[in-house]
């Protein structure tokens, strides 16, 4: 060791001035590069998407009138709406909401407070995780197999059953990621005034917790509402009024599919009509899903 | 050096201890006690008593295990898989960290306040009631002469009295704070654990909670983890000086800042390390 790497004095050539200014100018080259390569690609992203939703915009405000939300889907050319479907997606989105959350829910607080770093936790974790990316036209075949081949045709159940499976691993997701969040002095703040672990989860970690849930339920909804692929091998579609569950049911989606593939001029109308209105369904449901997080803190 | 109770000429670091003591019988009593985290052991051969109805300061430099200390004292490591003690802790005749020990009742009977408030996301009403309904059935009328009594006794009645049906989380840090305080001797415990609870205060919240802890020893045995030397010296009457997982020294306050046996004691008090 010589005695100058103890006494402070900077070893090495000293500092030239035009090498530190040739550095500088082509840091400030490599800043500019990557600048406009990063608001092309955000030019090109948004202008494609407002692209979408002003066509959407233009062409289904201009198919949309009072008769959508009265009539019945009908054969082409006798003045039909879209009633059937709007009722069918409500009622199926709905229903299998109401049946995936709760499970969901069960799930994602078994992961964040029983689970936690265990073998189990990680294997079931991983699953629903598969679940969540998993393409959905692989749910409706699988209960195409479970509930529509045994029992003998497409229904509403059917339909309800695979959106459910749907909403599952998104409510497990958001349900753990929400219990992760709260600060384990909390917990501690509840078991140490002697309560069992049911009443800290249920009493006070699901309250703490419970508007990121409802916004993951809500974004679940949205999700679901504008699925197709499961619905096409579940529910079917049904052109005719029908709010049995044990019947084809209709749904804006498959609706869409099968409207905007054919060749007349008004079923293709109605099919603008009607990705207007999921596309505003889901939009006001986003909406108010972040406006109840952000009313969190 | 004068037995306990001696008023207090000298003081080491400019700490002025409260000046008489005489230390009551032991309320819990902590032998031979040894910790692990997993393979660490973090807490070697603990002997000590903490005295009836009275505050028992516990310092150290970090990680010197006083906190950990404070969590067997209620059993709060049994919800972390992997931690455990050995030796005896003996309250009311009985060895807490036995496996047959019922922790619910033990945590109702060992209360603890932590460094951040913690309010439970509801109404200030029910942040009291919560935890008197986990051990009693009150009838409404006794159940709200319950609160008031509790919020009174953690000094903070006057200020939420006209808001107890508005969310907790709407008080200061230092009324939630309180609050934690009034939710804790609510359940009636007869020991009460602090775990550095005015290290996230402002200094007038703090000098209102060491108020309240001087008042509470009236009825509770007490035991707080702290790092302010000023704040063990004004609430403790018994010291503890816990140094890599040992307790170095313990004395009642008055001997311990004044004449400290213990060469790193002295060392730690007078701010030379920690």
């Amino acid at each position: 060791m010589s005695a100058s790497m103890t006494t402070g004095v900077v070893p090495g050539p000293r500092k030239d001035p035009k090498v530190a200014a040739a550095l500088g100018r082509r840091r400030k080259r490599a800043d500019l590069t990557l600048r406009v390569f990063c608001i092309a690609a955000t030019v090109l992203g948004i202008v494609l998407l407002a692209s979408i939703l002003a066509s959407l915009t233009w062409r289904g405000f201009a198919a949309m009138n009072l008769s959508v939300f009265t009539r019945m889907t009908a054969p082409p050319g006798s003045e039909g709406g879209l009633l059937n479907p709007i009722i069918g997606s409500l009622i199926q989105a709905l229903l299998g909401t109401a049946i995936g959350t709760p499970i969901g829910m069960l799930v994602g607080t078994y992961l964040a407070e029983y689970a936690r770093g265990s073998w189990l936790g990680n294997v079931v974790r991983f699953i629903s995780d598969v679940l969540l990316s998993a393409p959905s036209i692989l749910i409706g075949l699988f209960i195409y197999q479970l509930l529509v081949l045994p029992f003998g045709g497409f229904s509403g159940w059917a339909g309800v059953a695979a959106l459910a499976v749907i909403v599952i691993p998104i409510v497990v997701r958001t349900t753990e990621d929400m219990l992760q969040l709260l600060p384990n002095t909390l917990r501690e703040a509840v078991v140490g005034l002697g309560s069992p672990k049911w009443k800290m989860i249920v009493l006070v970690c699901w309250r703490a917790a419970i508007s990121g849930i409802i916004t993951g339920v809500l974004l679940a909804v949205a999700r679901v509402a504008g699925e197709t692929a499961p619905l096409l091998f579940t529910s079917l579609g049904n052109n005719a009024w029908s709010i049995n569950l044990t019947q084809p049911m209709a749904s804006l989606p498959v609706t869409i599919y099968a409207f905007a593939g054919s060749p007349y001029e008004d079923w293709i109308a109605l099919a603008w009509a009607g990705a207007l209105i999921i596309t505003l369904g889901v939009l006001g449901l986003n909406i108010a899903a972040r406006s109840l997080l952000r009313t969190r803190h | 050096m004068t037995e306990n109770g001696a008023a207090t000429q000298a003081s080491f670091g400019g700490v002025q201890a409260r000046s008489t003591v005489v230390l009551n019988a032991p309320r819990i009593a902590v032998r031979n006690l040894d910790f692990y985290y997993g393979e660490h052991k973090a807490l070697k051969a603990i002997d000590f008593d903490l005295p009836e109805r009275q505050v028992t300061g516990m310092i150290g430099p970090s990680g010197c295990g006083k906190s950990t200390l404070l969590r067997v004292l209620n059993r709060m490591y049994s919800l972390y898989p992997g931690q455990r003690a050995t030796g005896e802790v003996m309250l009311d005749g009985r060895n807490i960290i036995d496996d047959a020990t019922d922790l619910n009742e033990l945590r109702a009977k060992v209360g603890m306040v932590f460094q951040k408030p913690t309010p439970f996301p509801m109404t200030i009403y029910e942040n009291i009631a919560f935890g008197v309904r986990l051990h009693e059935r009150l009838s409404r009328a006794q159940m709200e002469e319950r609160v008031e009594w509790a919020l009174a006794r953690a000094a903070i009645w006057d200020e939420v009295k006209d808001r107890l049906q508005t969310s907790a989380l709407g008080l200061s840090g230092g009324q939630q704070q309180r609050l934690c305080i009034a939710r804790t001797i609510a359940v009636r415990p007869e020991v009460i654990l602090f775990d550095e609870p005015t290290s996230a205060l402002d200094p007038i919240s703090t000098l209102k909670i060491e108020e309240l802890i001087d008042e509470l020893k009236r009825d509770f045995t007490i035991a707080i983890v702290t790092h302010n030397m000023q704040q063990a010296a004004r609430c403790a009457d018994q010291v503890a000086f816990f140094y890599l997982g040992e307790l170095i020294e313990v004395a009642p306050a008055a001997q311990m800042f004044t004449a400290p046996k213990h060469q790193k004691t002295q060392e730690y008090i007078t701010g030379r390390f920690g």
